[in-house]
């Protein structure tokens, strides 16, 4: 048995990977897709790690949001599919008041 | 990120799923709902990931448990099962996700839906309120492909006879036991109506299992007047390797 | 520095057949993919060679099939590892496709239904190095395999022979495509492991 037109994961699986390159969790960042103007949280977007890397695209027009690659040396963030990432850092603002 | 855990204790829930303790050094805590990358390294260097959602409440003891369910066509899943033993080291990163969890402060009514393995995260959920005393309702709909599939049984059914504010029903896909009200059956539109919250209450709703199960599921949920923003999911990819 | 875990082999298995440097055979057919399959039904498929300003040849699948094919045996190779050792194929040479093209291009961009893309030196896809695969094991070739119709390019990592296979656009001048835009090496033989940029 196999559903082809199920493939992919979601962002919570990039959680990791991502955590590679940036400080703060970006499954709970609200994100804006270049392509349609659709904003998610990150952790719904279709995620694709099956491929040579982590490709995340958009739960609304499959367009490609967000691409990880890790290589031996190195890690590669191709972020052109997205407007914008917001996070929300209202936490962090009273721990430092 | 890395941690070095140690198996320290091993339980079968089900003839092909294994719950793995872990004592973690330096172990930061958790929320429910979280989960941890694996990583396993061959001899000749060769490694391989996968994540699990973690099982156990958060807690001080720095120890976690993982459920991790046998795949017939899995590279990581039969060693973790089968292979592994008390006293082995353990790669693990996080604990990491933010977003599908549920945090001891929330007050709200929360309906739960899980597909086959799909529990564990929403079993952290459920021993989180407990070991909290939390109050808030949850309800869960548990959908599993025949009785001896289901993991945490025992656990469910004394939490949901100790506590009125906790509820589980089984929803059985391929075969039930004898007099089973309900002929074996996918999740549909009748029995979220029947056994989930409703919309009305405005409960947050975690669904967890495969991706076709969750798209399934979320649908109904948005179908019957929830509203997606208040409908969480986490996918797992699909069972076995893809041939 | 990861730990050894005590056991752990992997899917790997061994072989007495030569295998490029940091390989491991594989008896399954493992579905790596970028996005969501796409679905196109075969009285809409089209495959098309362009100049990135004119489309020069067009063929439909009724036309395509109409084209001479072979059947070929292989072994391919995946960035991620695995080998599989003699995979029997049916598909139309790209030196068929290509024998009417006069162009001086030196590169060419492959595109993919679904918008994936990936490039090679237009030598590599003539001299009987490449084909437009449609059965695979004398079955028609599955959707999750690229079908109807992928390129298949075996002396390159798998990830140069293009699934669900558009179009080919012929260039003067070289450009990378998907994956060789984010780390995986421009041309990708995987004899000497031309895995990624750094390589």
């Amino acid at each position: 048995m196999s559903s082809h037109a199920y493939d992919y994961v979601d962002g919570n699986a990039a959680a990791g990977e991502l955590a590679k390159i940036f400080t703060m969790d970006v499954t709970v960042a609200a994100g804006q897709c270049a392509n349609c103007g659709a904003t998610r949280r990150f952790a719904e977007a279709h995620l694709y790690m099956q491929c040579p890397g982590v490709v995340a695209r958009c739960a609304d027009c499959e367009q490609v949001l967000l691409r990880l690659v890790s290589i031996p040396d190195r890690v590669l963030l191709d972020l052109s599919g997205m407007t914008y990432l917001s996070f929300d850092t209202s936490q962090f603002q009273e721990n430092n008041q | 990120m890395w941690h070095l855990g140690k198996v320290i204790a091993l339980h079968d829930e089900t003839a092909t799923t294994r719950t793995i303790t872990l004592e973690v050094p330096g172990w930061p805590g958790h929320i429910a709902g979280q989960h941890v990358d694996v990583r396993l390294t061959a001899a000749d260097g060769y490694s391989a990931a996968r994540s699990y959602s973690i099982a156990s409440a958060p807690n001080v003891d720095g120890r976690i448990e993982l459920t991790i369910e046998r795949l017939p066509d899995g590279e990581v899943s039969p060693y973790l099962t089968q292979e592994l033993t008390v006293g082995d080291p353990l790669e693990l990163r996080g604990p990491l996700g933010g977003w599908f969890v549920w945090r001891t402060n929330q007050t709200e009514a929360i309906q739960l839906i899980a597909g086959g393995s799909g529990i564990v995260p929403l079993m952290a959920m459920i021993r989180s309120r407990a070991l909290a005393g939390n109050t808030a309702p949850f309800r869960l709909l548990y959908s599993v492909r025949e009785p001896a599939a289901v993991f945490y049984r025992d656990e469910l059914q004394a939490l949901s006879r100790q506590d009125s504010a906790e509820s589980v029903t089984y929803a059985y896909t391929r075969a039930a036991p004898k007099n089973w009200p309900r002929p074996p059956g996918r999740i549909d539109a009748a029995l979220i109506e029947s056994a989930a919250w409703p919309s009305s209450l405005g409960p947050t709703c975690y669904v967890c299992g495969q991706t076709s199960f969750v798209e399934s599921a979320a649908g109904l949920l948005i179908a019957s007047g929830h509203s997606p923003d208040k409908i969480r999911t986490e996918r797992f990819g699909p069972t076995g390797d893809r041939k | 520095m990861a730990i050894i875990s005590r056991g752990f082999s992997g899917r790997r298995s061994a072989t007495d057949e030569k295998l490029p440097p940091g390989q491991y055979v594989t008896t399954g057919f493992p579905v790596l993919s970028a996005g969501p399959t796409p679905h196109v039904p075969l009285d809409q498929w089209e495959f098309t060679i362009d100049d990135g300003a004119n489309v020069m040849l067009r063929w439909d699948w009724k036309s395509f099939q109409d084209l001479p094919a072979e059947k070929f045996t292989v072994d391919i190779h995946c960035v991620t590892r695995w080998s599989k050792f003699g995979t029997t194929w049916e598909g139309v040479s790209l030196d068929t496709l290509f024998a009417d093209v006069k162009t001086d291009a030196s590169h060419a961009l492959v595109r993919s239904y679904g918008g994936y893309t990936t490039n090679l030196p237009l030598n590599d896809l003539l001299n009987k190095q490449a084909w437009i695969a449609f059965k695979f094991e004398g079955e028609d070739l599955a959707a999750e395999h690229g079908g109807p119709a992928r390129l298949l390019v075996p002396h390159l990592y798998l990830w140069k022979s293009a699934k669900w296979v558009h179009g080919i656009t012929l260039m003067k001048k070289d450009e990378p495509g998907f994956w060789e835009r984010l780390g995986y090496h421009n041309y990708g033989d995987p004899w000497r492991e031309q895995r990624y940029w750094s390589d």
